[in-house]
């Protein structure tokens, strides 16, 4: 065991990996924002005119009648905006006490992307795509997943920020300005509502291609230490160094 | 010193592997306990989603969320100013909104005959005004957003008199300034409750122009209320009653579960 660092955790052992406090805002924040999301879009449905096209022609339009029937959004513009008003208020503190929190606890280290950032989480999306085999070097959090989670913290103030401008555009005239004016605004706080949708769908997926272990350390904060396999002698590939990992670390990297 | 890549990558192992660890025994009986927690916490949240969706409303309104609605208000009126301007735009950058809202509007209605109530709290007639009153006041011409609670806006310019010049002038025999004002169509069908603070903000008019010209039957001819710090909804067209007041008046909208503030 002579290559293995003094600090690592010997296997039979789990490894904290969530703090308590980032685990109840995670979890806190997954209901308060499908509550935003769902009455944003009875508020949506009232006036609905975007769309992705050009001139005359549509090609995703948001969003069909359909749409709204499915989910049983139309008519409720009253409820949605007593929601609205009622939950950002608990969406804007649960994302400030996050922020704090990383800041104040140091572990906004893991988070916050270095600059190889950019190049590496293309290696990293390369590789979760099947097109390479090696992973750049992480820490908790691989680049694209520092990107990512740093990326859904700025929408999240994004959204604060263009919903307080929409709602008091006279009180904060000046925040309203800010984002170009009244519909300016209301445009960015949907396109970021579709940003929000598109990570919820893709951090989803990768958790379930992390495996339980890794979903289950942000219930529990901590994940099980494996060793690592040895090296296949019948397969070709890189020599694996002999230490042990977390069960989801290097095998599966991309862990959300 | 400058750090090797080979030191980077120990680094960032070491971030993730030097936390504190626990046992498995540890951690089988903290999984037990996230698991009871998690339990309880999701059963919290469904009662409390419960409690606020199917409990006891207030206009058709969940009550907790009309309490919501109430708090919101209070902490904005607090915040805003006054004398805060609502953005002006240049003339030309407006344009002849569309038509939206025909609720007061609906029964035989005739233009010259037209007059407008002023009451006093308890309901007793202050004066009875035709536009010519409204007309000799100073007029003010101003371009603001039109913003309708359905979400779209539009830039328009209006032309009438400020409402805190008209309260000077026939509701200056009111014993005191009174904290609300209600408005409501010739039939009652429509009503409209303000507080006194956005109906004495200088961007508030009792408008007879919309564009230059006197304001069309479906835009609340002869006279409405313009005001750029509420959502349309608030801007009731062809006002047949002004009526000042100590409680907080009657509001159409706020009886179909919109909040009856909504203040920009």
């Amino acid at each position: 065991m002579a290559d293995t660092p003094p600090d690592v955790p010997p296997a039979g052992r789990a490894v904290q990996k969530h703090p308590r406090a980032v685990r109840w805002m995670h979890w806190v924040n997954f209901p308060l924002l499908t509550v935003m999301v769902w009455s944003g879009l009875l508020i949506y449905w009232a006036y609905d005119p975007y769309r992705i096209g050009w001139g005359e022609t549509t090609l995703v339009k948001f969003f069909p009648d359909g749409f709204y029937e499915a989910l049983g959004l139309p008519r409720q513009l009253a409820k949605g905006m007593a929601y609205h008003f009622f939950f950002g208020w608990l969406f804007a503190i649960n994302g400030v006490l996050y922020v704090l929190y990383t800041a104040f606890s140091g572990e906004w280290r893991h988070l916050v992307p270095d600059r190889f950032a950019l190049e590496e989480s293309v290696q990293v999306a390369l590789h979760d795509v099947g097109l390479r085999t090696t992973l750049p070097p992480q820490g908790r959090y691989n680049a694209a997943q520092r990107l990512t989670y740093s990326a859904v913290i700025v929408m999240g103030a994004v959204m604060v920020l263009t919903g307080l401008a929409i709602w008091k555009p006279t009180t904060l005239a000046w925040l309203t300005a800010l984002f170009g004016g009244y519909q300016a605004a209301r445009t960015v706080h949907f396109v970021v509502t579709v940003g929000f949708v598109l990570f919820f769908a893709v951090h989803v997926a990768q958790v379930v291609r992390a495996g339980w272990a890794n979903f289950w350390s942000m219930v529990v904060g901590y994940e099980r230490v494996r060793p690592t396999p040895a090296a296949d002698p019948f397969v070709d590939g890189p020599a694996v160094p002999a230490s042990v990992v977390p069960a989801s670390a290097p095998l599966a990297p991309d862990a959300p | 010193m400058k750090e090797t890549p080979e030191q980077r990558a120990e680094r960032l192992r070491a971030e993730a592997l030097g936390a504190p660890s626990i046992s498995e025994a540890e951690f089988q009986t903290r999984s037990r306990r996230a698991f009871l927690v998690a339990g309880a916490s999701a059963l919290v949240g469904a009662v409390g989603w419960q409690w606020v969706t199917n409990g006891p409303t207030d206009d058709r309104l969940p009550a907790v969320l009309r309490d919501g609605h109430r708090l919101n208000e209070r902490l904005w009126r607090s915040l805003s100013s006054p004398d805060r301007l609502a953005p002006t735009f240049a003339a030309s950058a407006s344009e002849m909104p569309r038509v939206n809202g025909r609720y007061g509007l609906r029964g035989p209605f005739a233009p010259d005959a037209w007059t407008m109530r002023v009451l006093g709290p308890d309901g007793r007639l202050l004066d009875v005004l035709d536009l010519d009153d409204v007309r000799a006041l100073p007029k003010v011409e101003m371009t603001t957003e039109l913003k309708c609670i359905e979400g779209w806006s539009q830039v328009v310019t209006w032309g009438g008199a400020r409402f805190s010049d008209f309260a000077a002038r026939y509701a200056s025999r009111l014993p005191a300034r009174l904290p609300y004002v209600g408005l409501a169509t010739p039939d009652g069908a429509y009503t409209v409750g303000m507080d006194a603070a956005a109906m004495g903000h200088p961007q508030t008019l009792l408008a007879y122009e919309m564009q230059g010209a006197p304001l069309t039957p479906e835009h609340g001819a002869p006279l409405r209320l313009a005001t750029p710090l509420k959502y349309g909804v608030k801007s009731l067209k062809r006002i047949g009653a002004v009526r000042f007041m100590d409680a907080r008046p009657q509001d159409f909208w706020a009886e179909r579960g919109y909040d009856w503030y909504i203040g920009h």
